[in-house]
């Protein structure tokens, strides 16, 4: 069955906004849970008043946040089986169980947490308080760590082999798809992501009501923890965003090659492209800065291992799509007859091809039918969007560099308690509030879109992984996405800035007043 | 441990109580939210109501997530062709299950009559709209789907949303609805204040009455007017999850199985001795209503999991391209490791989840509501 290109289109769009919108939210929990958490452990350790307060009063901007994330979440769930049938039926057996675990493990604990975290103040103590608090950090950071093992195994697919008889792929081993090396990176990589966003958004809120001379003991002292844990989380990023870079090299020759725009291969150890504008047409890159030996030394660790370029890579492709084929005929073989001992034996030695004949599926029904003009065209489809994921990539590391920066002068002023001093570095501090946003999105777009053409690398094309459902359907659920998240977005931005302009004094949370009133009140204060 | 065949029973049976789980937890959420302008006529009342499920709901909701990502890891052509060929209707579910965590959230952030009867409005309608799709999804089960499988595996769909909006299909929307009502109000009467609990009770009474009536209505119906599927030939229970490698025959009885296995019989009765539990003892504004309107919601889904056994969905289209539990698994690896997960977390679950419970115990007062000057 030849697949339509519209729904194709329509549904890799639809699954590219959800999947964005989604990481709006998560990166904000992610980060500020864990201050919260450290908040709250100073308050039980040192009884000062304040420090609970602080966990109230950034509690319920990460309510809104919070709610926001598990909305959008549901989505994301969802959304394999309805608009990637094939692809839920290829990758179920190995894709699904992580998320199933994230359930288990994760989500379950998180959801169920945090309804006590708003509501059990007065019901518990300060120590089952807190306790609730740290399980709730703990559940949304296994989460992310479930969800992003998936997500290892979608660009470097361990532990799993094709079965002809079922048609799809199967679990050999499920430690390797745990222990992915690229999951791994993935994940340290993205919370550390999550936990600047968290730093972030305390550190820039909190410089605004300094600049305002409201709330300054409260402000500082949130601005403190947010420079610290912002300070290692950006240090951590960076340097952990380096060992996925090397993760990638490793397996995803393609789109290192492409974040590169290094069109061919160079001589070990190759330079790191600084500047330049890719060509895409005529596979070169103009103006091109270039700093000798570093990107060598990143994407190998050695000097003397060339990187490839992608012309190379191409080639390479062609190849694989030539015995991809062979596989592919035996399959068909063994699906008839499935004792078939030579098919077997065939495709065994090629199954790790197999996908790139799949990639000729989009063209016509029948690979095994492909001219040499066919197979070219299929190659050169390996290639994903090089301007895209040269300038994403770029953006997205000097945002990183600047978060160590910002962090190490707010943490130089903290330490010096001089935060409220300089009134321009409080204006940084505040107008950097969307950088980290800016650059987590684009790290997911260097991450996926250069996935590209593949839903799972050398596996599954992505084009194939669509449900048979007509444009007609896909419209009407991208239109209303778009419209109800909109609406969703606008709502919740009003209510974080009604809220942070609020502040703790405004919401009647510090300085206490007579009686100190329960968190719960919070909103009903903030309308009276 | 176990073989393929027992791997494949435990994981249907596991596939249910995450079913009764959603149905049980959430469902009388849904039930409550679907309620809030019917049992609470003042805003204080309605933020009774709310504070009944406000701590509890999000934990709850989760059966539902994790019923899909179970689905997912367990039975992936399960998930992909239902989520897939179902595809408006489920995404109507996505959108009302969207709208409840920002409902709940953002209703009490401002303070404005109209604002928060719009987000009563959501909340009402998202409860409905899961409760009555999640029914006629389920009827649709019976009647069979439009799908079939290409040699690839690629599933094609040929229905229409309207298509899925069969009478019977209908009916069984009506027997999801009537009865998470009824688990809604015995919850509103065993937690809210007594204004809102006593009106609760009548709630209770009269939608307990009219499941029942559906219900039959639609066992009835099953029995002498929806022709039931069954595989011919021999039945390969430890093959390989390929749906095409089996025969099936359209025309049998749904009951077939009660006959064969005269136990079944005892999950309808579970669902009647529910529901007449209910009538009973919904009255003392007690734990009993709700544990009895727990045993009826219990007792339906096992009574139509029965029935369909060993069907999962099957086809009218080409009846061999049905999903059954001996050819739509994943495999042996993975359903057993799934089991190791589940006997880990499942337990700890219900630990924690009972702890919460715990804390957020007693009956929510109108003074309360009033005294704290609460957020929802």
């Amino acid at each position: 069955m030849i697949i339509d290109p519209e729904v194709v289109t329509l549904s890799r769009l639809q699954f590219a906004l959800t999947a964005l919108y989604h990481f709006l939210f998560v990166p904000l929990t992610l980060g500020i849970v864990w201050i919260l958490a450290i908040m709250e452990a100073v308050y039980v350790m040192t009884g000062r008043e304040v420090w609970k307060r602080m966990v109230q009063f950034w509690g319920v901007l990460f309510g809104i946040n919070f709610a926001m994330g598990v909305a959008t979440g549901v989505t994301m769930e969802f959304q394999f089986g309805m608009n990637w049938a094939y692809y839920a039926h290829y990758v179920g057996d190995v894709f699904g169980t992580p998320l199933a675990i994230e359930g288990l493990m994760a989500f379950f604990l998180e959801a169920t947490l945090v309804g006590l975290f708003f509501m059990g103040w007065n019901r518990m103590s300060r120590i089952a308080h807190l306790l609730t608090t740290w399980f709730l950090a703990l559940g949304t950071n296994l989460s992310a760590l479930w969800i992003l093992i998936a997500n290892g195994w979608m660009q470097n697919p361990v532990g799993s082999a094709f079965n002809a008889q079922t048609m799809r792929m199967e679990v050999t081993s499920f430690a390797e798809v745990m222990f992915n090396p690229v999951a791994q990176a993935k994940f340290v990589h993205t919370v550390s992501a999550g936990y600047v966003i968290g730093s972030m958004f305390v550190l820039s809120i909190s410089a605004w009501y300094l600049l305002r001379g409201r709330n300054t003991d409260f402000a500082k002292r949130s601005m403190t923890v947010a420079a610290s844990f912002g300070l290692a989380a950006a240090l951590s990023v960076v340097v952990l965003g380096d060992e996925s870079g090397y993760a990638v090299s490793e397996n995803q020759k393609m789109k290192m090659a492409a974040i590169e725009a290094m069109w061919e291969t160079e001589p070990a150890p190759a330079s790191f492209t600084l500047f330049g504008l890719p060509d895409v047409e005529n596979h070169t890159t103009h103006y091109a800065l270039r700093i000798p030996w570093v990107m060598g030394l990143i994407g190998t660790r050695s000097i003397d291992q060339p990187i490839p370029g992608i012309s190379n890579l191409v080639e390479d492709a062609k190849g694989r799509i030539h015995t991809g084929l062979q596989a592919y005929d035996a399959m068909l073989v063994l699906r008839e007859d499935k004792d078939n001992a030579q098919a077997k034996a065939i495709l065994a030695a090629h199954d790790k091809d197999m996908g790139y004949a799949l990639l000729l599926k989009r063209f016509m029904d029948d690979p095994r039918k492909a001219t040499p003009a066919d197979i070219q065209k299929a190659a050169d489809s390996t290639i994903p969007n090089v301007p895209v994921l040269f300038w994403s990539f770029r953006i997205m590391v000097a945002c990183g560099f600047y978060f160590i920066l910002l962090f190490s002068v707010m943490f130089w002023q903290a330490s010096k308690r001089q935060l409220d001093k300089r009134r321009w570095l409080l204006k940084v501090a505040l107008w950097s509030l969307p950088l980290p946003w800016i650059s987590t999105e684009l790290g997911w777009i260097v991450a996926e879109y250069g996935r590209q053409p593949w839903a799972i690398e050398g596996v599954l094309p992505t084009a194939l992984g669509v449900s048979s459902v007509t444009a007609g359907q896909v419209w009407t659920s991208l239109g209303g996405f778009v419209l109800f998240y909109s609406v969703l977005a606008i709502i919740d931005a009003v209510l974080m800035v009604k809220y942070a302009k609020k502040g703790p004094d405004g919401l009647g949370l510090w300085p206490p007043s007579e009686p100190v009133p329960p968190l719960t009140n919070v909103a009903a204060h903030a309308g009276a | 441990m176990f073989d393929y065949e027992t791997l494949r029973v435990i994981w249907w049976a596991l596939l249910g109580v995450l079913l009764i789980g959603f149905a049980v937890m959430d469902g009388f959420d849904f039930g409550v939210a679907a309620l809030l302008r019917v049992l609470g006529k003042t805003e204080d009342e309605r933020l009774v109501m709310l504070e009944t499920i406000e701590p509890t709901w999000e934990g709850n909701q989760v059966w539902f997530v994790l019923g899909g990502g179970a689905a997912f890891a367990a039975w992936p052509q399960l998930y992909a062709v239902s989520f897939s060929g179902m595809y408006l209707a489920i995404f109507l579910v996505l959108l009302a299950l969207i709208l409840r965590p920002v409902g709940f959230n953002f209703r009490g952030k401002v303070h404005d009559p109209r604002w928060r009867s719009l987000w009563d409005g959501v909340l009402t309608a998202s409860g409905i709209v899961v409760m009555l799709i999640s029914g006629v999804a389920f009827g649709n089960l019976f009647l069979g789907a439009p799908f079939q499988f290409d040699n690839d595996l690629r599933m094609s769909w040929h229905g229409s949303f309207f298509e899925l909006l069969h009478p019977f299909a209908l009916v069984a929307g009506l027997v999801s609805l009537t009865m998470l009502l009824a688990h809604g109000a015995c919850w509103a009467a065993y937690k809210a204040d007594h204004v809102v609990a006593d009106r609760a009770v009548r709630v209770a009474r009269w939608t307990t009455l009219a499941y029942v009536v559906v219900y039959v209505a639609a066992g009835i119906w099953l029995a002498y007017g929806v022709a039931g599927y069954a595989i011919v030939g021999p039945v390969v229970t430890d093959g390989v999850s390929n749906p095409l490698y089996k025969q099936v025959a359209h025309g049998s009885s749904w009951f077939a199985s009660y006959l064969e296995h005269p136990s079944f019989w005892l999950a309808p009765v579970l669902a009647f001795a529910g529901a007449i539990g209910v009538q009973l003892t919904v009255g003392k504004k007690g734990l009993g209503g709700f544990l009895c309107s727990s045993l009826m919601v219990a007792g339906t889904i096992l009574s139509a999991g029965f029935a369909l056994f060993p069907f999962l969905l099957p086809s009218r289209l080409d009846p061999r391209s049905s999903l059954t539990v001996w050819d739509a698994s994943s495999s042996k690896g993975t359903l057993g490791l799934m089991l190791a997960m589940t006997l880990i977390f499942m337990p700890l679950i219900i630990i924690y989840t009972s702890w919460v419970y715990r804390v957020v115990r007693g009956r929510v007062t109108l003074d309360h509501v009033r005294g704290s000057g609460h957020t929802y």
